[in-house]
């Protein structure tokens, strides 16, 4: 991996760290990311980690575009050497798979799809090869997922599976975009999954729904009143499949202010998860379940 | 002190010069699109240069004052009348208690920007007044305008003459046809062939009316042809996606590599789709002033000549402010 470096006309400067989407990427995006946060350069705005690149905005009025650019390089030089190992926390959301509002919206948009004659999720099942909707429900809620981006609109992660490429499932976009996605809807596209976090367009494959907001701007949910954004780059997320009582039961206590979303700190060690990756895995949920 | 909007407009918002440092989680800044004719707004009224105002495009709002103010209209030629009678934009004048401000029809540019003494008091949030719609956050309850609501107003601090004006040439708003956007080559420039990059920049093209906050969209130039290659994982099987990336303000996607797209200060911040480059921050404002259907060409530039317009950009506000000293 040689990253690539870009001036985005006089206030950015974007770097591409591979093409490729992978974990060795990602986890290099962030290390930088996190090191230019250290630095403190002065002049530096926005230093925005993604999926496999980063940007970091600045004010060329405080700092000469070049002279960044030579910080930059400098840091991805130290980024390889570093051990890649992040301190992060491991969040446990609750998804209502095949739920009937995606299901109402995916089928008033039926004409924009791939395959109009079933749903998103056993078009997704059919194309991954795997045993129908418990079949791909199984699959999707398994292993973990990264965070990899934060962003497109506020507070909207983008989640990238934690098991081999070969098991990652993939399904591309709608052939023309939706105008319409609900609230919460957990989606997918390319290899990339996501929580849309406020209603709107949308293009991602729409497998279910979770009751607990990642977005309040008004900061009334108990666990966002700090930050009106529950993710941050780097979190890693493992869903558990609800059935509807469930669902219902969890929005009734959000909005009574009572629901306690399952958040553990933990230490990530890339090294030791590609050792064993299904072995790392168990580990990581027993952290979630405090064992 | 409040201000009752009678009639909202078309989609009037409340803007300052935004709220930096949450791009990384997906909110962008915000703030006014053209930020000189903001700031001369604020200044003409005695302001703050980075007071909040209300932006209003292609139509004004209809409001009525419940105290008395200087007021005055900046950006585009969209004529303010006070109870009936035309006043200038670029001017300041007085508004008193009971009176009604409303607008004429659009003369020129796209978005118009009022300030009144005092600013437009609504709660900071993240650091600013600015309204991100998207994500129903700052501004005046997350969204636009609308019939009914009533505007908070700040306490006046300054005392300034009505009547001062700002010369034309101090205006700052785009000037010939084709209107022109320079732009730095870069990003994923490398994804189309040297004659689709030659065309991009030779082409006249459109505003599409697909231009708001978040992004303008142009039409009218030729594709882009692409270079070949074999998908990366992650990317998408459209040669016009990437992985997942972040998107700088001003820069330039085009997906399916049809129709440009800009995007501006309610900015995605990012996405699966290529850029060909970023217009420079200097002609950002501009952008904000085009109505669809303007013609626009992208100009070629590099790095010191972005620096150099920023620089002319900035002078221009100065004397700007030295003008009313």
């Amino acid at each position: 991996m040689q990253t690539r470096f870009s001036f985005g006309g006089d206030e950015h400067i974007f770097a591409e760290v591979d093409e490729s989407m992978s974990l060795e990427a990602f986890f290099k995006s962030l290390f930088i990311t996190n090191a230019v946060r250290d630095a403190k350069i002065k002049g530096v705005t926005e230093i925005c980690p993604a999926n496999a690149s980063y940007q970091v905005k600045f004010d060329p009025d405080q700092i000469k575009p070049d002279d960044l650019l030579t910080e930059l390089k400098r840091l991805d030089r130290a980024a390889e050497k570093s051990e890649p190992v992040i301190k992060t926390r491991i969040f446990e959301i609750p998804v209502l798979y095949n739920d009937p509002w995606t299901h109402e919206t995916l089928m008033r948009f039926r004409e924009r799809h791939q395959d109009p004659n079933c749903t998103d999720i056993e078009y997704a099942a059919r194309i991954n090869n795997l045993d129908g909707i418990d079949g791909f429900i199984k699959a999707h809620s398994s292993a973990p997922w990264f965070v990899s981006m934060v962003g497109f609109v506020a507070g909207l992660p983008f989640l990238y599976q934690m098991v081999e490429r070969q098991r990652q499932i993939q399904a591309p976009k709608y052939l023309r975009p939706r105008t319409d996605t609900p609230k919460l809807t957990v989606g997918h596209g390319g290899c990339f999954g996501c929580i849309y976090s406020v209603r709107g367009a949308g293009g991602y494959q729409m497998f279910g729904i979770t009751p607990m907001p990642i977005y309040d701007p008004s900061q009334k949910i108990s666990y966002l009143r700090d930050f009106m954004c529950l993710f941050r780059p780097g979190d890693i997320v493992k869903w558990k499949p609800i059935d509807r009582a469930a669902y219902d039961a969890a929005v009734v206590d959000v909005d009574a202010g009572r629901f306690a979303p399952v958040i553990r700190d933990v230490s990530f060690s890339l090294t030791e998860f590609n050792r064993d990756i299904d072995a790392y895995n168990r580990k990581l949920e027993g952290v979630l379940h405090g064992h | 002190m409040a201000i009752k909007v009678l009639k909202p407009g078309l989609a009037t918002t409340v803007q300052d010069l935004g709220r930096p440092g949450y791009y990384h989680i997906g909110i962008p800044l915000s703030g006014g699109m053209d930020r000189h004719a903001l700031a001369a707004a604020n200044l003409l009224v005695g302001n703050e240069e980075g007071a909040a105002v209300l932006e209003a495009v292609f139509m004004g709002p209809e409001l009525e004052f419940t105290d008395d103010a200087l007021v005055a209209v900046t950006g585009a030629e969209l004529p303010p009348k006070l109870d009936g009678a035309p006043r200038e934009t670029w001017s300041s004048f007085k508004v008193k208690r009971g009176q009604k401000l409303s607008f004429d029809f659009l003369k020129q540019g796209a978005r118009a920007y009022i300030a009144v003494s005092g600013g437009i008091d609504v709660p900071v949030v993240l650091g600013s007044r600015s309204t991100y719609a998207l994500g129903a956050l700052g501004g005046f309850r997350g969204r636009k305008l609308e019939a009914g609501d009533a505007l908070p107003v700040g306490a006046s601090s300054a005392s300034v003459k009505e009547g001062r004006t700002i010369a034309k040439d101090l205006r700052g708003l785009p000037a010939g046809i084709p209107t022109e956007l320079r732009a730095m080559p870069g990003l994923y420039w490398h994804r189309i062939t040297e004659q689709a990059g030659n065309g991009f920049f030779s082409d006249t093209w459109k505003v599409a009316p697909e231009a708001d906050r978040i992004g303008y969209r142009f039409k009218g130039g030729k594709p882009l042809e692409f270079v070949p290659r074999e998908p990366p994982f992650g990317a998408g099987s459209d040669p016009s996606n990437i992985t997942d990336a972040c998107y700088p303000y001003g820069s330039i996607q085009v997906p399916g590599g049809t129709e440009p797209i800009v995007l501006h200060r309610d900015a995605v911040s990012g996405g699966g789709y290529f850029m060909v480059g970023t217009v420079i921050a200097a002609d950002m404002d501009l952008i904000g002033q085009l109505q669809p259907n303007t013609p626009v060409r992208f100009v070629t530039v590099g790095m010191d000549e972005a620096l150099a317009a920023r620089h002319d950009r900035a002078g221009l506000l100065a004397k700007l402010r030295s003008s009313l000293a």
